[in-house]
């Protein structure tokens, strides 16, 4: 974990640049897991960063109006700071939300690399859903940074234009629209405009339609297109949502508890999807099933009590003592 | 295709309303009065009115049925848009008026008043006044809508607040010096566009437009609803936070859906003044509103063609009612709304809608049955999906 907080470009000692700093080389990883759990490239991509950053400072003068220098210089300053953040596709730092004196999330940190799948696992109350509350803007975090695609700033946005950027949001229990047909769950779900006055004057596009049967045959719905959603079994609801977040198509998926419920035959065939998705899409799953989390071998991140209590392959995090004792042991 | 486009039930009652405004009218004035077909001239008018209401339920079904959102406040829309037509009705009577002032209604120069209102400019213009029975009722529905579903305000607290709106206009308008008459209202009409409002003929027509206006509302909202944006309504009235997450603003949809709805509201108002000849603050009474919900809830809310049936019948059996009984008429409505229900929880069209659709799958069902003992059943790579 330590690893994922990368020294700062060495070309700008100025303000913001120390103060990043500061925030970065807290040492706040001391109990943290080891290292050697983490990925090599995951440790090495960031590092680069530094070189590019520190040229446009040493060169002030970029045209001859003062104004535009300035613009310039502010714009080589964003980029230095970004250094660290620039691969990630999402990243939380120091994270801390309290419900009523009740710490869900302490000093939470967590990257997720673009192209990455990441399980997250962790007891009941870890603060998994609080997490994806305060990813997809539900929930404002009391302290702490949270950015996606390197400088976007999420607890600065609501949740229709976080979903808009491209996070995606598979709720525990199966959200879907129960008044609707499959079909039309999916053409709501499918990326487009999203303004009013155009849903009311929509005509619908041979695009459109592709996408809807790509997807209707990627969660094998087909058969089920003009069924009312409502009519759904629990899988096929979990499917149904899997699928309105195809539609969407999203950079960065989150999928809470997405086979909970479901028959091992299904469980199976979940994992099997989301493993397709991934090869498209960034995924971040919550499980508590292990089989589930093994079924999808990926990199997996173990939360206790609000904060990160390990991290690596699941045969890693499994044989960490303290993930036993919290955890696994009971 | 047009017709396939909104569907066929759309169509019946938008031909059966043009049909109405025809024939009801042509009734009444062509026919001698001993002619067994003839339509009693008292009878126009109560006709037009149950259609006004018809299309005040239309109006508060597009945002209950298709959105969820129960609102017990759009009585106060239909009042307003009705005050907006009775003010251009009172600047009609012009010197005709008891104290014979060219000027000023009655009803201010009894109050002693000098001159005229500032917000009573322009109600001598018909096109005025037709704007203004859009726009306050709009107006009011779009502040109102903008603050209670920016702050995330749903169902039994918006319920609460609705009421609370029009109680408050209630007491606003009983005010003598907000200068709409106070308890009195707005009455003793004489003209509209320069014809009698008594006359038969003035009547018959506005009958007539009564008809046709509910005629367009049926267009609008069929309109709407077969359209993505009627399915997004539906998708926010079943799972609002799923729409938020997948980028759609929810509080748009409704805010867009209440607006229109209280506009349609406001016309509905207007057309009901000049027929039955009064508009007052009685008509904000929260009970008034929670009556639309019932007859929407008779009817079958969500349906199109139930809130509508559910006006006409629920007023035609309260004239009926108070008539024979007065005094219970009240008890009859609570009760009607307890029977609908715990009995017929859909309302009547819903009820019917789901029996067809229950006795078409039955039917599909044996058909399937039938298909696949002679081998033209469903693929068999897509009937083998993991779920089965």
């Amino acid at each position: 974990m330590n690893t994922t907080r990368d020294p700062l470009p060495a070309g700008d000692g100025r303000d913001e640049a120390a103060e990043q700093a500061r925030i970065l080389q807290e040492p706040q990883g001391a109990e943290t897991a080891p290292a050697d759990g983490l990925a090599p490239s995951h440790a090495a991509a960031p590092k680069p960063a530094p070189e590019p950053a520190s040229e446009p400072i040493t060169v002030p003068r970029v045209s001859p109006h003062p104004y535009a220098t300035e613009r310039a210089v502010e714009q080589a300053k964003k980029e230095a700071r970004l250094g660290a953040r620039r691969e990630t596709l999402l990243y939380l730092d120091g994270v801390n939300k309290t419900f009523d004196g009740f710490k869900a999330i302490n000093n939470l940190s967590l990257v997720v690399q673009r192209g990455e799948m990441r399980a997250i696992i962790g007891p009941n109350g870890a603060g998994k859903t609080t997490m994806m509350d305060i990813i997809t803007g539900k929930t404002r975090p009391d302290s702490g940074d949270v950015f996606f695609a390197g400088d976007v700033d999420l607890t600065k946005h609501d949740e229709a234009s976080i979903a808009s950027m491209g996070i995606g949001r598979k709720f525990q229990k199966p959200t879907v629209f129960e008044g609707l047909t499959v079909e039309k769950n999916l053409r709501l779900s499918l990326a487009g405009s999203r303004s009013v006055f155009e849903a009311l004057l929509h005509k619908r596009s041979g695009e459109e339609n592709d996408r809807v049967e790509e997807i209707l045959h990627t969660t094998r719905m087909v058969d089920k297109r003009h069924r009312l959603a409502a009519d759904l079994s629990h899988g096929q609801k979990q499917w149904l949502e899997i699928g309105m977040l195809l539609a969407q198509d999203p950079e960065l998926l989150l999928v809470d508890e997405p086979v909970a419920g479901m028959t091992d035959a299904e469980t199976e065939e979940t994992a099997r999807l989301l493993r397709e998705i991934a090869e498209k899409h960034s995924v971040v799953v919550v499980e508590h099933d292990m089989h589930f989390v093994r079924a999808l071998g990926v990199k997996v991140t173990c939360l206790h009590e609000g904060t990160v209590l390990s991290e690596g392959t699941l045969d890693h995090v499994s044989s960490d003592p303290r993930v036993i004792e919290v955890y696994l042991g009971r | 295709m047009i017709i396939r486009y909104l569907g066929a039930r759309v169509w019946i009652l938008v031909a059966a309303l043009v049909a109405a405004a025809i024939l009801v009218p042509l009734a009444n004035l062509a026919l001698p009065a001993n002619h067994p077909l003839h339509v009693p001239s008292y009878l126009v008018p109560l006709i037009g009115k149950y259609v006004c209401y018809a299309m005040l339920a239309l109006a508060l079904d597009l945002v209950w049925g298709h959105l969820g959102i129960l609102s017990l406040g759009h009585g106060a829309f239909f009042a307003l848009g009705g005050y907006a037509m009775g003010m251009y009705l009172m600047r009609q009577i012009g010197a005709r008026g008891v104290y014979g002032n060219p000027e000023l209604p009655d009803f201010m120069v009894f109050l002693n008043w000098q001159e005229l209102p500032w917000y009573w400019y322009g109600f001598d213009q018909f096109w005025f006044a037709a704007l203004m029975v859009m726009v306050v009722p709009g107006l009011l529905g779009f502040v109102f809508g903008y603050f209670a579903f920016r702050s995330r305000v749903t169902g039994v607290y918006l319920s609460i607040i609705t009421q609370a709106m029009t109680y408050a206009l209630l007491l606003a308008f009983f005010r003598n010096d907000m200068g709409f008459g106070g308890n009195n209202g707005l009455t003793d009409f004489k003209d509209i566009l320069g014809y009698p409002i008594q006359a038969d003929t003035t009547r018959a027509a506005l009958f007539a437009a009564s008809c046709i206006a509910l005629a367009l509302a049926v267009l609008c909202v069929g309109a709407i609803i077969r359209s993505k944006l009627g399915d997004l309504m539906i998708a926010v009235r079943d799972a609002e936070s799923r729409t938020r997450f997948i980028g759609w603003r929810p509080e748009y949809v409704k805010l867009f859906a209440f607006t229109l709805s209280a506009v349609m509201a406001g016309i509905a108002g207007a057309l009901y003044v000049p027929q039955v000849g009064i508009i007052n603050p009685g008509e904000f009474a929260p009970v008034n509103s929670i009556e639309i919900v019932v007859w929407a809830a008779v009817g079958g809310r969500g349906t199109l063609l139930g809130p509508v049936i559910g006006a006409l019948l629920v007023n035609y059996g309260k004239s009926v009612f108070t008539g024979l009984a007065p005094e219970y008429w009240l008890f009859v409505l609570g009760g009607l709304f307890v029977v609908v229900t715990i009995f017929l929880p859909r309302g009547i069209v819903g009820t019917i809608d789901h029996g067809w659709d229950a006795l078409k799958a039955r039917r599909r069902a044996k058909n399937r049955e039938k298909g696949e003992s002679e081998g033209t059943g469903n693929d068999p790579n897509l009937a083998a999906s993991p779920a089965e």
